[in-house]
């Protein structure tokens, strides 16, 4: 056994200055970003009357929420929460098709490599503001034009997908490699050849993978549309939250979270299937 | 130079062109099948939904309309004629906006440090015991899916009305999504240096702190401010529920037909998630690179 020689720190600072002597703007910038951020969150807390005083007597409530919540009972009412979850899924379905079907055209234009700037940018800002919207703010509006009711669900899923799919669309179509593209035209291709052999068979296996993700987030999406009354099993949630039915609040939670299970593990299997092993 | 290209004979050539009709035919079909199946799936949807596309048409007009009655000043002149008119509520939307603002990121930086806690133990090369690691991922499972909104429904009746019940279902529901992304990370980083600190003698914590974590650092850092953009536009509806923010002001404004309201709503909305993307994007760009996104 070696016995390790105690290291000549003069040495090795010689050695290596840039370890040793850091500017100090260097070696400050970390925890001044740190304690500037943690200053904004303190500042949080007071502006929004985050008491402890208020947080320890809103946990203890909530401590017996949850033990009233146990066990999950949907009492009588299972036969209309089942109606709702499939109300929901079909929402989310629906919703999310309606929003790839428009979206796919119209993310044509938002592609940098198919259409000049001056088409791409005011089409960009549209999907963006479109995007900005959430999606229950959306529901409220379609409850305006189609009454209440699922349909202003769908309605609302399609708007606001239609803004995130164009952008993810035509990102997945910027991606592109241009030579099938280039070989369509040697070949005498006009611009819609190009679009349908050159371009569709690279980004429809994309866009697949990115529908089917997105019909598993709306099937979230479209458990909540129903707190503003725009269908689903989110209405059935509300109510029975206002009038503190705990027991089915958590039966209705439980029915969401298989549900949301489900449809994650189906549209796996399907991505899986369309995509294949070489793409995660 | 010019090259001749070779055509097959005729019997040859017949029996190619067959084979390749009957692969593209298998194809088609195939195709057909799933096709028919979505839109049998479409069309069960459609019933379930109460799709009424009569309904529909007849009111598509009310969409158009609805913009065009947002963007008109209640003396029947649109709304960019007379600005000072149409945002006369600045000063509380301002102050509502800083309150979602600071909801959303109060909301974040308590998920995240939660997240940070957490995906230690969830993460399958770190944690320290495999039940423990089952446990952890099935909590943040369930903070995950379950929308935040719902959890501001339940803490608006635990905690009353107010910003505090919309900060603590946002910080729930990040914990669950950060801490699946922040155990994803974990697991990606090279286990190495693991093994060297722990040859020194050193403890899980030591392990975690000086081998783990100045690997994953910039990526915990990228995820949660994508987290903190996600959150600033689910703080924006927190108020329907009563949860804080301008929300309730939102909802207050359609449910009242205060049509150029909603759109100067809509608009501050809009333009501070634009802002807050541009500069989180920039703030990324500044700390990692270009690569911040992965």
């Amino acid at each position: 056994m070696s016995q390790v020689p105690a290291p000549d720190r003069a040495r090795l600072r010689a050695r290596y200055p840039e370890v040793f002597n850091r500017p100090a703007s260097a070696r400050l910038s970390t925890p001044a970003m740190v304690l500037f951020a943690f200053g904004i969150f303190v500042f949080g807390l007071v502006d929004l009357d985050f008491s402890p005083a208020r947080f320890f007597l809103g946990l203890r409530e909530l401590g017996w929420i949850t033990l009233l919540m146990l066990p999950p009972d949907p009492g009588s009412s299972l036969p209309l929460y089942l109606k709702a979850l499939g109300e929901t899924l079909s929402i989310a379905l629906l919703g999310t098709s309606l929003a790839a079907v428009l979206a796919l055209p119209v993310s044509l234009l938002a592609a940098r490599n198919l259409v000049p700037e001056i088409v791409r940018f005011p089409v960009r800002r549209l999907l963006d503001s479109i995007r900005g919207v959430d999606t229950l703010i959306w529901a409220l509006v379609w409850i305006n034009v189609v009454g209440l009711g699922p349909f202003a669900g769908v309605l609302a899923i399609a708007v606001s997908d239609f803004g995130a799919f164009g952008k993810l669309f035509s990102e997945a179509i910027e991606a592109v490699d241009r030579k099938p593209v280039e070989g369509i035209r040697a070949s005498g291709g006009s611009g819609l050849h190009e679009i349908r052999f050159g371009l569709m068979p690279q980004v429809l296996p994309v866009i697949a993978g990115q529908v089917l993700y997105f019909i598993e987030s709306n099937t979230r999406s479209a458990t909540i549309i129903g707190i503003v009354g725009a269908g689903g099993i989110g209405l059935q949630l509300a109510e029975q939250i206002r009038v503190l039915e705990w027991q089915k609040v958590s039966f209705l939670i439980v029915m969401i979270l298989i549900a949301v299970a489900a449809i994650d593990w189906m549209s796996g299997k399907l991505r899986f299937a369309i995509i294949g092993r070489t793409a995660a | 130079m010019t090259s001749a290209i070779a055509i097959l004979p005729g019997q040859q050539l017949a029996a190619l062109k067959d084979a390749y009709r009957k692969a593209v035919a298998r194809k088609r079909l195939r195709l057909a099948f799933w096709v028919a199946l979505l839109v049998g799936a479409l069309v069960l949807a459609g019933f379930g939904a109460e799709v009424n596309l009569r309904a529909f048409f007849s009111h598509l007009g009310n969409f158009v309309s609805y913009f065009d009655r947002i963007l008109k000043l209640d003396d029947g002149t649109r709304v960019w004629t007379n600005i000072g008119e149409w945002l006369w509520g600045w000063k509380k939307w301002l102050k509502l906006l800083g309150e979602t603002l600071l909801i959303s990121y109060v909301g974040t930086v308590i998920g995240a440090v939660l997240a940070f806690v957490l995906n230690f133990l969830a993460a399958e090369n770190t944690s320290p015991r495999r039940w423990l690691s089952f446990v952890v991922r099935r909590l943040l499972e369930f903070a995950r899916t379950v929308p935040s909104i719902v959890f501001a429904l339940i803490f608006v009746i635990a905690f009353g009305l107010g910003a505090i019940a919309g900060v603590l279902a946002i910080a729930v529901h990040s914990t669950g999504a950060l801490g699946k992304l922040f155990s994803e990370v974990v697991e990606n980083a090279d286990m190495k240096p693991v093994e060297a600190v722990r040859a020194t003698g050193a403890g899980w914590v030591s392990c975690m702190r000086f081998a783990v974590l100045p690997q994953v650092i910039a990526g915990y850092a990228s995820y949660a401010l994508l987290r903190f953009e996600i959150n600033v536009r689910e703080a924006s509806v927190m108020g329907f529920v009563g949860a804080g923010g301008i929300g309730q002001e939102l909802i207050e404004a359609i449910r009242k037909f205060y049509y150029s309201d909603v759109s100067a709503i809509l608009v501050t909305i809009i333009v501070t998630v634009f802002v807050i993307d541009i500069g989180t994007g920039w703030l990324r760009g500044r700390l990692f690179g270009g690569n911040g996104r992965t």
